[in-house]
């Protein structure tokens, strides 16, 4: 009985369980739900058995369900359908059989409305709570949510005020509204003031188009609601503050624009280092002129500012001597110099289109930008130098100081920076070259037979290489019996493009580019071959050659030993070379040329001082030097002529036309010789052309003459053949 | 626009005041007018925690798919299972983010009924549920709520309740429930789980369910995606594969990703044959 009524209650309430489980808010699975039921099912079945019967316990049981969260009514309806047949069921398994059938079933209606009303008082109960939690919890959030917004305000309101940036609040049409300390500060006006102006009354002027500007096209929307612009404000008392400036827009809920922010960040101070460290960058910390950098940044401007038809012009400047004074009076001294220098430029030259730079050292430049003609950038020039002229007084000292400068003016069309610094510099060098303490204007001619020289002397070595030169001889003839006694060797360089070169217009430069010491060992050693060759043929009657030293072969230490070897080689006697020496290169250097000569006379090599009366001779020296002979410039000999040349042609000196005798001349050249003569030296003149100069030469004791009249220079063969015919 | 107060100032301030980004701002606004996913959520269940804007919307939820009630259920006691799941593994802090209206039989109630010690932080975006969370706990002191958006685990995990009631030196559960479909795609919603994984411990849990769109027919989705537009939130389904991306990186126990009611039933009869209907996944995973 109670196991048959144990397994149907089972049954029951699996069940029920199994009806209503998923119903609850607090989902709970089937055996759970059979957990919970099993007391209700208890307490049902203990109602309907209940003795007077009462149906109060079912309105409890209808709330208890609710509170197991069985809060869908779909619970309850459940709930009630297993309250009728299968619990009549369970009680009648039970052994309710105290009540009659008719009984039980009017009891369990009661029970069964009493738990229907149960549940819904206690639905009713719970919604009206949950309804009021839910209310509670909105208010609780409104309640948060402002004080939130109230905390949030007031931290708003300190970063406000506290901010080192200055904010400035501002209606659409950009009237402040309101404004921190920090922008007051910045600007140095209370609220008052600013309040109800625009912000754009206090950028500066040259800014005001761009913030206003960036105003309407952030009201536009076309680039976002900030703008970031660094510009000018004025503060009080017009000083000018530099900022980073943010504007913003700041839009309502439905994204309407309602405010404008403006945030000043103060860059004044880094903008005043930069500017101060940009000025360092491009001036001259000794004169404070602008430097080479700012220099060139300018001429670029220039360039690129210049109108199609510009022109522009430059003076480039630099002092004459100025090391000397450096390393005589000191550095200190030389920079108060250069100092001096740098104000006197600044004051006569610079202005509207004129820039002076120090480029370095005691180098100036001045920029002339704008320039009509020439004659503008001259007459700067012109002012520079007068403006040196007075003497500078330094530390007690009265420097006279004069400078060179080089001057270029040209149209700006067709030139570039660096080429009208390049061309400035070099004509700096002519003015140098030209004398010092004046200015030398650019010529391109010169400049291109420069370029010229400039190529020919590069290509000289590699000439020498392919044996592009050759030796002309002219005859040296006694004048006593019209003898040829030797032979003067004259280098000629047969340019594959240019023709024939003679000595004078490629020696110079070989000179300077020390080409001359290869060049003259070759002109040496093919000499001793030929007059060799000759006294081969000719013996005793053979010419001895002469040929011309340079000054800086003269100088050269190999010089001695390259002749005693040359010598060797060729097989000559020292007798057969005689060594033709300037006036001039002797004298300038002669304590290092003495010894040289010296050993040179004493291997027995013939010394001869080439066109003598030309230079300055220290006769005193003349006396002591080893020298063997003195050849006469054709420039006296000249003055001896009074007769139309011997052949009609051109004259070797290029010196035609005065025909007449000229007395002084004739008694030049007879001191000469008598002097000569005293100093046991033998003499020739050059340049002989006609028979009355040789005549005059010879009746004036002259013991050789050399020129047209005799023989032009020619190859080595013709003079064999004159000499064997 | 629910957050312009708070966007504004942002901005304005964004460059100089970037410490003032970290204080809580304005939270949004309290407007009982648009319908609220946690209470939209509550009404599905059998609550009253709604007002008519909620009831309305869920009403048209429910008459468009009949499942939305079955489907809050089963993911209400499958947040309990997968609760208790994590008490029996030996965690006993949990984090549920997208919490919702937390009445009874919520994870502060099953895990400290089995014991009080256990910690637990609510999290929500709702300023209602999470006023109301606040009421319930109130005198609770190893639960706390916090308003905070999912979108931000960061700013979840710093936060000074988390970090006072959480020791993320030890395991931890993490709970998203039904929620990561409110999470677009453009929100990245595998990085952000990826954060959260990157933030425990080893040993720690996530309990994830999530609207699949495998079983969906697409009309149902389309309209149920459209209805939830109106509230602050998205909808977006994913698929299984989705989802399994996204939860790459945790070990998935037993049975794995599954429909709701399949996840560890604990009878038989819990067990709903029409289960892959209700289109929802579900799973806890551990992290290796």
């Amino acid at each position: 009985m109670i196991r048959e009524g144990t397994g149907v209650r089972e049954g029951f309430t699996h069940g029920w369980a199994k009806a209503v489980a998923g119903l609850s808010y607090l989902p709970v699975g089937v055996d759970e739900a059979r957990r919970q039921l099993t007391p209700i099912t208890e307490e049902l079945l203990a109602a309907l058995r209940s003795e007077p019967f009462t149906a109060a316990p079912g309105h409890r049981l209808g709330e208890r369900l609710v509170h197991l969260n069985f809060t869908d009514t779909a619970a309850l309806r459940a709930s009630l359908e297993w309250f009728g047949a299968p619990l009549l069921e369970l009680a009648a398994a039970d052994g309710l059989d105290l009540v009659d059938r008719e009984t039980l079933g009017a009891r369990l209606a009661d029970l069964r409305a009493a738990f229907a009303a149960g549940y819904a008082d206690g639905l009713r109960d719970r919604t009206r709570a949950e309804q009021e939690t839910i209310s509670r919890a909105v208010l609780m959030a409104r309640d948060h949510a402002e004080q939130a917004l109230r905390s949030s305000e007031a931290r708003f309101r300190a970063v406000f005020e506290t901010s080192a940036i200055g904010i400035g609040i501002g209606d659409l049409k950009g009237r402040v509204t309101d404004a921190n300390s920090a922008l007051l500060d910045m600007l140095g006006v209370p609220l008052a003031e600013l309040r109800g102006r625009s912000i754009t009354e206090f950028v500066h002027p040259d800014d005001v188009a761009s913030v206003r500007r960036a105003q309407r096209e952030l009201l536009t929307g076309g680039n976002g609601d900030h703008v970031r612009l660094d510009r000018r404000f004025y503060r009080e008392h017009g000083q000018v503050l530099w900022t980073h400036l943010t504007l913003s827009l700041i839009r309502d809920d439905h994204g309407a624009p309602r405010y404008q922010v403006a945030m000043l960040e103060d860059d004044t101070e880094r903008h005043l280092l930069q500017t101060r460290l940009r000025y360092q960058a491009l001036h001259d910390p000794l004169t404070g002129l602008p430097n080479r950098a700012l220099f060139l940044e300018r001429m670029e401007q220039a360039f690129a500012a210049a109108p199609v038809d510009g022109r522009i012009g430059l003076c480039y400047l630099d002092l004459d001597g100025f090391k000397v004074i450096n390393d005589s009076l000191g550095h200190h001294l030389g920079d108060q110099l250069l100092r001096a220098v740098g104000t006197r430029l600044d004051r006569c030259v610079s202005g509207p289109n004129r820039l002076v730079a120090r480029m370095g050292g005691d180098e100036f430049v001045i920029l002339v930008e704008r320039t009509g003609n020439t004659d503008e950038v001259v007459a700067v020039a012109d002012r520079v130098l007068a403006a040196l002229v007075e003497p500078i007084r330094i530390g007690g000292h009265e420097l006279a100081i004069t400078g060179s400068i080089g001057v270029v003016e040209r149209a700006v069309d067709g030139t570039v920076p660096a080429e009208l610094m390049r061309d400035a510099d070099i004509t700096l060098y002519w003015a140098k070259g030209e004398g010092k303490g004046r200015w030398a204007l650019f010529d391109p001619d010169r400049t291109a037979r420069e370029v010229a020289r400039f190529t020919l002397s590069t290509t000289m070595p590699a000439a020498l290489e392919r044996g592009e030169f050759r030796l002309d001889y002219q005859p040296l003839v006694r004048l006593r019996d019209g003898v040829v006694v030797g032979v003067e060797a004259l280098i000629r360089w047969h340019h594959p493009e240019l023709g024939t070169l003679a000595p004078n217009e490629f020696i110079a430069l070989a000179e300077e580019t020390g080409t001359i010491v290869p060049l003259g060992r070759w002109v040496l050693t093919e000499a001793c071959r030929q007059a060799r060759e000759w006294y081969d043929l000719l013996g005793d009657r053979a010419p001895f050659v002469s040929v011309n030293l340079a000054v800086r072969q003269l100088g050269d230490p190999g010089l001695v030993d390259d002749v005693r070897r040359i010598l060797d080689e060729a097989g000559l006697a020292p007798g057969r070379l005689q060594l033709e020496l300037t006036e001039s290169a002797v004298m300038t250097q002669v304590d290092e040329a003495l010894g040289a000569l010296r050993a040179l006379a004493d291997m027995g090599v013939r010394i001869a001082i080439d066109d003598f009366g030309t230079g300055y001779s220290n006769l005193a020296y003349l006396r002591r030097l080893p020298v063997h002979e003195l050849k006469i410039a054709g420039s006296f000999v000249e003055g001896l002529r009074d007769d139309v040349p011997a052949d009609g042609g051109e004259s070797c000196a290029g010196t035609s036309g005065a025909a007449r005798p000229d007395p002084v001349d004739q008694q030049i050249v007879a001191a000469l010789v008598s002097l000569a003569h005293t100093l046991r030296l033998t003499v020739t003149a050059e340049g002989v052309e006609t028979s009355a100069q040789a005549y005059k030469l010879r009746a004036l004791g002259c013991d050789h003459a050399q020129g047209w009249f005799y023989a032009k220079p020619a190859a080595a063969d013709e003079v064999t053949r004159g000499m064997t015919s | 626009m629910r957050q312009s107060a708070g966007g504004v100032r942002r901005c304005v301030m964004s460059r100089t005041l970037s410490v003032v980004e970290n204080a809580q701002w304005v939270p949004g606004e309290v407007d009982v007018r648009r319908p609220s996913v946690a209470r939209v959520y509550d009404y599905y269940l059998g609550g009253s925690h709604n007002f008519e804007a909620d009831r309305e919307m869920a009403r048209r939820v429910i008459e468009m798919s009949p499942n939305a009630v079955p489907v809050a259920r089963a993911n209400r006691a499958f947040l309990r299972r997968a609760v208790r799941f994590c008490m029996d593994a030996g965690i006993r802090q949990f984090l549920d983010i997208g919490s919702g209206i937390p009445t009874v039989g919520n994870v502060h109630d099953v895990a400290q009924q089995l014991d009080p010690s256990a910690r637990v932080v609510y999290v929500d975006i709702d300023p209602i549920a999470v006023a109301h969370s606040r009421a319930i706990l109130e005198g609770n002191p190893n639960a706390t709520v916090i308003q905070a958006d999912l979108r931000d685990p960061a700013a979840i995990l710093a936060h000074p309740e988390c970090v006072r009631l959480l020791d993320l030196d030890r395991p931890v559960a993490v709970l998203l429930v039904s929620v990561m479909h409110f999470v677009a795609d453009s929100d990245d919603p595998a990085g952000i789980v990826g954060h959260l994984a990157g933030a425990v411990v080893p040993d720690s849990h996530l309990v994830f369910s999530q609207a699949t769109l495998d079983g969906a027919p697409a009309v149902k989705v389309n309209s149920a995606k459209e209805l939830y537009s109106r509230t602050d939130t998205q909808l977006t389904m994913r698929s299984r594969e989705d989802i399994e991306n996204m939860l790459a990186g945790w070990d998935l126990v037993e049975p794995g990703l599954t429909y709701l009611s399949w996840w560890r039933p604990e009878s038989p009869d819990d067990v709903d044959p029409d289960a892959p209907r209700s289109v929802f996944l579900a799973a806890v995973g551990r992290k290796p």
